[in-house]
Parts: C-alpha cells; structure tokens; sequence
C-alpha cells in the first residue's frame, strides 16, 4: 500500500497544513510519497525531505505549475496516481479545490475533512456544521481524501531523509489563466497554526473598535480572528473569519470577544483546548461552550484584560 | 448565453440537528427545510447576469426527491426561467449528483454552470469540482467576484490568505463563496409568477446515470460534549484561571 500526499507550499515553503496530512497518512500504514509540484520548487522538496515519515519526495517542476491551478494540478496528480491506494491533500482552499476533480477523474468518491483514520478504509468526518461525526467506509479502490488539519498533530519537520526524485511534468491544459494574488499581509501567526486565536465579532462596532482585539492578540501573540458577521460588516479581511464556512481552528486558547456564537462560527472553533468568551449578554450561545466565561462590556473588559496579561 | 445553476434542499441553516438514537444518520423528520445558502448567492448571480444581458437564459436544476420542486420554485422566484428536476429517492453523494449535472449540460449546453461552494448538510465542497472534471472545464471556486467578457470569464477567488484572480475560457464552472453577492428576497408578485413557469422533470434512469452511492456511512454520531464552563466575576478571576487552571498563558 502507498500514499501519496500532495504538498501544500508557495514554491518558496513548505505549508505547515502538509505535516498534519502527512500525520494522517502515518496512520494508514504504509509508504508515503509527496509530490512537489511548482515552480523552481526545490526547496520545497528538500524542505518535505526532512519531514518525518516520507520514503520519497516526487518533484513536477514546471511553470505551468508554478500557481497551483486546478486543472494543471489535477492532471499532474493524475499522471502519477497508479499504484497509490490513497491520495492525500489538505483540507485548504487549495487542497479543496484540487482533490474533487482528482477524485471524479478517477470515477472514486472523495473524502472531505477527515479527522480521524479508523482504518485504510474507514475515516470520520464531520457533517452538519460540526454537530454530528459521521464514520464512512469507501470500497473504491483509490481513496482520494482531504484532511482536516486541526484533526491531527503535525509530524516532526526534520529527522527525515527521504530520496528527491524528478518526475515529468504534465503540459499546460490551457483552460485557465493565473491573473493575480492579493495577499493579506501580517506579521501575526497564521489563523489556521496559531496555539491561541483571539476573535472578534459584531459586537465590536466598527474596523476601529477591532483595534482592542488586535491589541489583546498582539499581547497573547495570538491570531486575529472574525466572526462571519463582523467579516461582512467590514470590520476585519475575509481571510480571519473562523467558522463553517471560513477556517476551522482547534488552538491552545481561544477567546471569543463580542461573538454570540452562532451554530456556523461555533463549527469553526469548538474543538479549541480552552475556549473564553467576552460577552455582555448572559444569554449568548457562546457561553455554552465557553470553558470560562466573562459576562461584561468588551470595551471594558478587553483593554482591562490586555493590561493585566 | 445560457447559465445552469444546480441548488440543493437543504436543512435549514439555522436548525440545529440532532443525532438519531440507533446513530443510522441525523433526524430531519419534520425538519424545515430550504436552499442551501450558497446556492442561492449562485441563482442571485445567474440572475444579475441575465438582468445585465450576459446571460440570455438561467435554468435551475436539483437532484432529489419529489419537495426539491419547493426549492426550484424558489430559485425562480428570484430569478430563474426554468427548471430540472432530476427526481430520484436515492441517497445522493456528490460524484453522483455531478455525473446527474454532466448528463443534464449535455443535454442543456450551458455556458456557465454556477453552483454553490458547498452545501450545509453533507459540508463534501466537491459537486463543482467533480463536474468540471466530468466535463474537462475549467474551475473557480470560492468566487467572490465574477466578470464575464465574451468567451473568458474573470474571477477573483477567495483562497487562504487573501485572494487570487483566475481567467477561464468559456465554458466554464463557477462555485460561489459567501461573499460573491447578497441574495435578494423573493416577492410575493415573483412567488405567484414561479408557479407558472416550467418545470421538467426526469429521473437518473432517462440520463442513464448510476447513482449508488460509493461511501457507505457506518455511523452518525453526537461530537463529544464538552464540559460545562464557569463565568467568572472579573477580568483577574479569569487571569487567575487561565494561568493557575487551565495553565494555558
């Protein structure tokens, strides 16, 4: 049985979210490859060579590869899929995007967000928002699987030694052009890898007042996060929002300022270790999860709370 | 130019689900149910692309039981000139739903298929990949910008870390993220008017698509409850907890 796990990386560094795939790939049994694709990616490759639990790092260089876009990347995947009995890609925006049309190229159903490996062919993953955990069983003879990267602790990034190959790289398919990026930039830890994630909701007001979140992020050197509602009121970027339909985080500590907590921001949030809410309604929802709870004014309690860390 | 736009019934989004007792799968008896969320920003889409002129027809389609006519009747009502419904009580995946699509754009010819980035029950994020797949079109997914210019189509894509623009040749596939738009209520006026335009419906068997399911679910199970938490009176009450107890800080 072999694996083959899809590196996720910007052709300059290896993303953290691969260690958790490849964690989960231990888990099957078996060897595990990784594929490079990109551009001039090769410290990438040496970079997933370190990592622990990889027997060999495949590398596709080419520039057609260099901006991961679906239809190349998918048919790079495909070129080298026979012979895998599993093909893994985190789930991110970019893993997410790749692996159905990987899957539907193979006529094999795909697995979303596992987060957990019952066995080579048993995975659990979560359905409804997060309220219920569903185990699936696949008969199809490839398993084409997203992982969900808070589901499993990230393997070590050096002691492996495994062998770089090159491989041949698929041609252009034609069908889409890369235009631009717009990168949110920040000196912050990543949402997604952060051990302590502080996120503010509606209740702040305004892009001004989120200012007391950074704040208190900034002292915890935590994260920022958003709840959908102060995403859409235009107090914090897209990329912070926490929840179904944004990042799922599972850190350390995460505290909730003037977020209610509604099922889809609770879907996003509610594996974290400890969670704490601010809040000044009693009633939120939020507090049902809260392993500590501060009823109070934010403006208040938040600057307060900065001061006394 | 003609757009598809699949939707989905669905829970309700603001229903919290319950487990069965025997764990076969969650309880949606007498449930509300409505449109995916995110399939109604893509019929909103199709719609403004049709009051701009871009599109000449949007046709709604979904793949289920007999009350997913509800949900295409609402498509309509927001803006849509027609509908399939692909009827079947089968239990759909995805791979199936996008190969029941597939045979359903062979038959429509579309320009643009527009659906959803996911839909709230199964959360799979796979239906408009797989059927870009199917077809061999070109993809955008989690769109929060589309701007079409004759046979290419713009798309500005939200991606981890900020956003990234795409131009795909024409035809092509479009998943909608939450921000692409903001869907408009349907009217009553519009309701009355739904009802009147057709509606077709066929069943897996006529577009001669297999549509067993190839995941078998073992089990549905409640996720472990976490512990009931405490309120704290102050912001040194909770200092003092977080170092001393929960020794997270």
């Amino acid at each position: 049985m072999s694996i083959l796990v899809i590196a996720e990386h910007d052709n300059a560094q290896l993303k953290g979210a691969t260690l958790n795939v490849l964690a989960a790939a231990a888990k099957l049994g078996g060897d595990v490859h990784v594929l490079v694709a990109g551009a001039n990616a090769q410290a990438v490759a040496q970079q997933a060579a370190q990592a622990v639990g990889v027997a060999k790092v495949l590398v596709a260089d080419a520039p057609a590869l260099e901006n991961a876009l679906a239809e190349n990347l998918a048919a790079q995947v495909l070129a080298l899929a026979s012979g895998y009995s599993h093909i893994l890609f985190a789930s991110t925006a970019s893993g997410k995007n790749v692996a159905p049309r990987v899957a539907a190229k193979l006529d094999v159903a795909q697995i979303s967000d596992i987060i957990a490996v019952d066995s080579a062919d048993t995975f659990q993953r979560p359905i409804y928002a997060g309220n219920a955990i569903a185990t699936v069983q696949s008969a199809d003879p490839v398993k084409v699987i997203t992982v969900r990267t808070t589901g499993f602790d990230a393997v070590a990034a050096e002691g492996g030694q495994a062998a770089i190959e090159n491989v041949d790289a698929v041609a252009d398919t034609g069908l889409s052009a890369f235009v631009s990026r717009e990168v949110a930039k920040s000196d912050r830890p990543e949402l997604a890898g952060a051990p302590i994630v502080v996120s503010g909701g509606r209740g702040l007001g305004s892009a001004e007042n989120f200012k007391v979140v950074e704040a208190l992020a900034d002292k915890l050197g935590a994260a920022v996060g958003a709840s959908r509602a102060a995403v859409d009121a235009g107090y914090a970027p897209n990329d912070w929002q926490v929840g179904q339909t944004g990042k799922i985080v599972a850190p350390q500590l995460y505290v909730a300022v003037g977020i209610s907590g509604a099922i889809q921001h609770l879907a996003g949030m509610k594996d974290s270790k400890v969670i704490v809410a601010i809040n000044k309604d009693p009633e939120a929802p939020i507090f049902g999860v809260a392993d500590y709870g501060l009823v109070a004014d934010l403006f208040q309690a938040t600057p307060e709370l900065t001061k006394a860390l | 130019m003609k757009v598809l736009v699949p939707v989905k019934r669905v829970v309700d989004y603001n229903v919290k689900v319950r487990v069965k007792s025997d764990q076969s799968d969650v309880d949606i008896a007498n449930v509300k149910m409505s449109m995916n969320p995110f399939d109604e920003i893509a019929v909103e889409e199709a719609t403004r692309l049709r009051e701009q002129s871009v599109a000449t027809e949007v046709v709604a389609v979904s793949c289920g039981v007999a009350q997913s006519q509800e949900t295409l009747r609402t498509a309509m009502a927001i803006g849509a000139d027609r509908a399939v419904l692909v009827q079947t009580d089968a239990q759909l995946q995805p791979l199936a739903v996008a190969k029941l699509l597939k045979a359903v754009v062979d038959k429509e010819q579309p320009q643009l298929v527009i659906l959803g980035k996911q839909a709230i029950d199964d959360d799979a994020n796979q239906t408009g990949q797989m059927l870009a797949a199917l077809l061999d079109w070109p993809q955008a997914t989690f769109a929060s910008k589309v701007e079409v210019t004759g046979d290419r189509v713009k798309v500005i894509r939200e991606v981890d870390g900020g956003l990234e623009t795409l131009d795909l040749k024409l035809p092509a596939i479009i998943t909608t993220d939450l921000r692409l738009n903001e869907p408009r209520y349907v009217t009553l006026p519009n309701i009355m008017k739904a009802k009147k335009k057709p509606l077709e419906t066929l069943t897996p068997e006529e577009l001669g698509v297999d549509v067993a399911p190839r995941l078998k679910t073992l089990k549905v199970a409640e996720p472990p409850a976490r512990a009931a938490g405490v309120v704290v009176p102050d912001v040194a009450a909770l200092v003092d907890k977080l170092k001393n107890e929960a020794k997270v800080i």
